[in-house]
């Protein structure tokens, strides 16, 4: 395959779908969706319940199968191919709504056992890495806590860390914020601006249109299935061209 | 943080009903809250005086303690605890050379140090664990056969009692709880062919009597091997009961791995885990703690269906201790003698209970 | 889990032959294709082996042993059996005594349980510790250890001539449990079909009411017609047979006694053993099903006045039941699996009648594979049945 040769153009796309189609029996989640990501570029998902955001995004790791179409991260190509799925997810760090930590590993556990088991490190650099990345999402003396211990804005910033420990240079975030109370949201944004300041590539699907507004290269509106519409923020918020994106604003920016 | 919870604790002190309750109120609400419950109680009170004086009178006041002569016992009203006295060595050791008894005693003891060294979580360490187990199996071999250091060999045909007991449950357990992990992994498996297969092992198992299992173990099992092979009695019967184990405690895995949230495996499908990556590290270690209760539960059993070795000649404590009462002089006895078997199987499963009780808060703890 | 989840339909890409072996599918389906043969092997290789054997030990194999002989005699039976009848037909023997101790076990497992597990959550503190302490016991006590126990008190039963005498309804002695019934009368087969006829009355007049109700609104009190029609019916079916009310009191006579049916002290035995660790088990599931239904429950039915009845029969009874009977029902396969151990007392079940049989002809497979279909067929009805049981209750729901 000419993808797997990665040597490929300094603004070529790091993340590049084709046409992707996806069903759930007789139910389109997705349709025929094209969507290209470049190195660095941040890009915020957003789009009413159902509209296929989170699918979307669960399809570039594999976390769901598409069915049709082609889906490319760093020229390789996601296919049922087990090699080509690991060496795409060692690449891709996901953030859950849910946070998915390991509940009977301490923190620092959670943050150690990917670099162990996959990269193979030892364990005493695997602490060290997971120290920094603690200290870089600022709670560093919870290290020998359990997640449940932990308040949802500490375990959210527990599980970007997990993940920033593989040291992905993609990240998906699948509404990491939906699931906080007020208060703790914010905390979490912080953390999300600091790594989008430090140059990591990331999708975020999110109904944070402010962080949208201060973050994203371009956002993408999403609604049953498709892509509606896809822009750079001045113009997604100050002019959108679609009827169904103005609807969609008007609705979650009026309160 | 600590006055705050501090002050929960007062208030909650404060409003519990239970903590302010004199004796006087907690003899109202629980025995005499209306005259059917007065009635109640007293009738049960009067039924259980007369049965603890029964029990004081016969098992204590009138009972014969220590005695080689079972006229005595005939004698008396109350209880003949002297047939366990004079009966201890064959009830507890069965058939195993009487001389050789000293072994069997040494052996229990090797045994259960290692049982509860294992079961502290302070010790929980395989390079600890690992070598302590290799070390006490391989005493309590020597010890059991003999045919070493000067030892008298004793063949597996005339181990008994306790002992016995004692192995059948640990092999049961040790043997049986990798296979039923086994079980509930392939009935939880992604692939077909797995998934039936354990189906069909679980459920064929589960649904006919440990008896036949035993049967088969000791009947059939030798037909199945090439000519020439030969396994030891007491080993089929050891996989049998633990394969019969295995199918009860797979269920109840089973039941621990659905309760896992899907979101546990997308987050090691994410850090790239592999299959028995995220098994062991992630999904095991959260459904065992999630069914420890019921895990523990079959444990005991298992512990219980030892005794069904009767049917097949195994001569456990329960085999030992009725051969024991075919005795004309002391058979009167039995009620004594199985009441002691009793106490034994109790007094082990009380034990287990405890400690699952203590690992149960443990986990809630976070300590392990 | 997720790794392994083969791909819904083919992918878009082409693919070489290297690539194949790394496809999740082609994974997938080689493991799966590998774990079959190793079955099959595996399978193979036992079959082999035992033919083998049994070749080599000449022993016969097939069923057509069950047409044979069996010389031995049955102590007790059910049906018409002797020493000339043939294997099969007792080996039917053998499961007609199984399920007739298993029925008396569960009835009487069933009436200990309920009463312990009501105690068990009396507001009565002495009774429920009892109840508490009497679970414990008889749950941890190996079965096997609590039948073998009751078969020596059944041994050690006076003999006849000193019988325990039961309030001059029967007795208890070595020879087992003998009590008075009913003289046969052709009047008892009717008056059971009567009861039956009388119980799906019932159960049809249930349903009337509950119809009436929802189309008109009103209430029609069903619990007296229905306890009319399950007892009056039996009680006409008895009268218009001229009420035939002779009862055989057994009376000592000699060794023995005369008059009244004896159950053998090894059948006595062996439902005492199974149906006491049983009820241990039972009490504790109508604890949790008692448990079950949340006081708030109780207290929303009581604000809407519902009436105590009326609360017992559509708010707690349903939810209770729901939560009891589908452990209950393994119970109750798991006590007649228990019964199995009947050869530890000498009671003929199947089991043991099967091992006679095993020991008399050799042929282990066959008469080892007789005994676990029937208790497989016995456990795959009666999950059937839940099942059924489960769906009904689960379409009330709605």
């Amino acid at each position: 395959m000419s993808q797997s040769t990665s040597t490929q153009a300094a603004d070529a796309p790091i993340i590049s779908l084709h046409n992707v189609s996806k069903w759930y029996g007789q139910f389109q989640v997705l349709c025929a969706v094209d969507l290209d990501v470049r190195k660095g570029e941040r890009v915020v998902v957003c789009g009413p319940s159902g509209s296929g955001k989170s699918t979307l995004i669960r399809c570039i790791n594999r976390l769901e199968v598409h069915q049709e179409g082609r889906i490319f991260v760093k020229g390789l190509e996601m296919t049922d191919n087990v090699k080509n799925i690991d060496a795409i997810r060692r690449n891709i760090g996901m953030v859950f709504q849910n946070f998915n930590l390991f509940p009977h590993l301490t923190v620092l556990e959670n943050l150690t056992l990917g670099p162990m088991l996959t990269r193979h490190m030892k364990k005493a650099d695997a602490e060290d890495l997971a120290m920094h990345f603690l200290r870089k999402v600022r709670i560093p003396e919870q290290a020998r806590k359990y997640p449940l211990q932990l308040s949802g804005g500490q375990q959210q910033r527990v599980a970007i860390a997990r993940s920033l420990c593989m040291e992905p240079e993609i990240m998906l975030f699948d509404e990491p914020t939906s699931a906080l109370d007020p208060e703790m949201i914010k905390e979490v944004l912080d953390t999300m601006i600091e790594l989008a300041e430090s140059g990591m590539t990331m999708i975020v699907v999110t109904h944070e249109m402010g962080f949208a507004r201060t973050v994203a290269d371009n956002v993408v509106f999403m609604a049953d299935g498709r892509m509606v519409e896809s822009a750079p923020p001045e113009e997604f918020f100050g002019n959108p061209r679609e009827e169904r994106t103005r609807t969609f604003l008007d609705q979650i920016l009026k309160h | 943080m600590t006055t705050a919870s501090s002050q929960t604790r007062l208030v909650t002190a404060a409003y519990d009903p239970l903590a302010r309750m004199s004796a006087a109120d907690w003899l109202k609400r629980n025995l005499f809250s209306s005259v059917w419950q007065t009635l109640l109680t007293l009738v049960t009170a009067a039924v259980l005086l007369r049965f603890f004086w029964f029990v004081l009178d016969w098992g204590v006041i009138n009972a014969v303690w220590v005695t080689s002569d079972p006229d005595v016992c005939r004698a008396a009203t109350g209880a003949c605890w002297a047939v366990i006295v004079e009966k201890h060595r064959p009830m507890l050791f069965g058939l195993y050379p009487y001389d050789e008894h000293w072994r069997l005693v040494l052996m229990m003891v090797i045994y259960l140090v290692t049982v509860v060294v294992s079961l502290m979580p302070r010790n929980w360490n395989l390079r600890f664990l690992v070598p302590l187990w290799l070390v006490a199996a391989v005493s309590i071999g020597v010890l059991m056969f003999g045919g070493v250091l000067g030892l008298r060999y004793v063949p597996t045909s005339e181990w008994g009692g306790l002992p016995l007991t004692m192995l059948l449950f640990t092999g049961t357990v040790l043997f049986g709880m990798p296979v039923a992990v086994l079980l509930a992994l392939g009935r939880r498996a992604p692939l077909p062919v797995a998934r039936g297969v354990s189906v069909v092992f679980i459920e064929a198992l589960r649904g006919v009597p440990l008896i036949t299992i035993l049967f088969v173990a000791v009947n059939v099992f030798p037909l199945f091997l090439p000519a020439g092979v030969q396994v030891d009695k007491l080993l089929r019967i050891t996989i049998g009961i633990a394969i019969f184990f295995a199918c009860y405690q797979a269920e109840v895995i089973r039941g621990g791995l659905q309760a896992i949230p899907r979101g546990q495996y997308e987050a090691a499908a994410s850090l790239s885990l592999t299959y028995w990556q995220t098994t062991s590290r992630i999904i095991l270690p959260q459904a065992l703690r999630i069914c420890l209760p019921a895990i523990t539960n079959h444990i005991i059993a298992a512990m219980k269906n030892t005794s069904f070795v009767i049917i097949i000649g195994l001569f456990d404590i329960l085999t030992a201790t009725t051969a024991v009462m075919q005795d004309p002089l002391w058979r009167k006895f039995y009620v004594e003698a199985y009441l002691f078997v009793a106490a034994v199987y109790l007094f082990f499963g009380y034990a287990l209970s405890l400690y699952a009780r203590k690992v149960e808060k443990w986990i809630a703890s976070g300590r392990i | 889990m997720i790794d392994a989840t083969p791909a819904r339909d083919g992918q878009p890409s082409a693919r070489r032959s290297k690539d194949l072996l790394y496809s999740e599918g082609f994974r997938a389906a080689a493991y799966q294709i590998a774990l079959a043969a190793a079955v099959v092997f595996v399978g193979l290789f036992l079959y082999q082996n035992v033919v083998e054997n049994l070749q080599r030990q000449n022993i016969a194999t097939g069923f057509g042993f069950l047409r044979e002989v069996s010389q031995f005699e049955i102590g007790e039976t059910l049906i018409n059996y002797s020493a000339r009848d043939t294997y099969a037909r007792a080996l039917l023997v053998g499961l007609l005594n199984t399920l007739s101790v298993s029925a008396a076990g569960i009835v009487l497992a069933t009436i200990i349980g309920f009463s312990v597990g009501i105690a068990r959550v009396s507001n009565n503190w002495l009774l429920q510790r009892i109840a508490t302490g009497y679970v414990e016991i008889v749950r941890n006590v190996p079965v096997i250890l609590q039948v073998i126990f009751w078969a020596a008190v059944t041994r050690n039963l006076p003999a006849p001539r000193q019988a325990l005498e039961l309030w001059g309804l029967g007795f208890l002695s070595n020879r087992g449990l003998t009590f008075a019934t009913p003289v046969a009368d052709p009047a008892h087969g009717w008056m059971f079909l009567a009861l039956v006829a009388g119980i799906a009355l019932a159960g049809i007049g249930d349903r009337w009411a509950r119809r009436h109700r929802e189309a008109t609104g009103k209430h029609v009190d069903m619990l007296w017609p229905s306890l009319a029609v399950v007892i009056g019916l039996p009680l006409v079916v008895w009268l218009a047979f001229g009420a035939p009310h002779l009862i055989s009191f057994p009376e000592r006579k000699g060794f023995s006694f005369v008059g009244g049916y004896t159950i053998s002290p090894e059948f006595v035995a062996l439902m005492t053993g199974i149906s006491l660790y049983a009820s241990g088990f039972i009490a504790e599931i109508v604890r949790a099903g008692i448990e079950a239904t949340p006081k708030g429950q109780v207290e929303a039915a009581r604000s809407i006045a519902l009436r105590p009845r009326f609360i017992m029969r559509y708010v707690v009874l349903p939810q209770a039941l729901r939560v009891i009977v589908p452990p209950l029902t393994s119970q109750y396969v798991s006590l007649i699996k228990n019964s199995s151990i009947a050869v530890v007392v000498g009671y003929p079940d199947l089991v043991n009648i099967g091992n006679t049989v095993m020991n008399q002809t050799g042929q282990a497979v066959e008469a080892i594979a007789v005994m676990m279909t029937v208790y497989l067929i016995i456990s795959v009805v009666t999950s059937l049945l839940m099942n059924t049981y489960n769906r009904l209750v689960a379409i009330k729901e709605r």
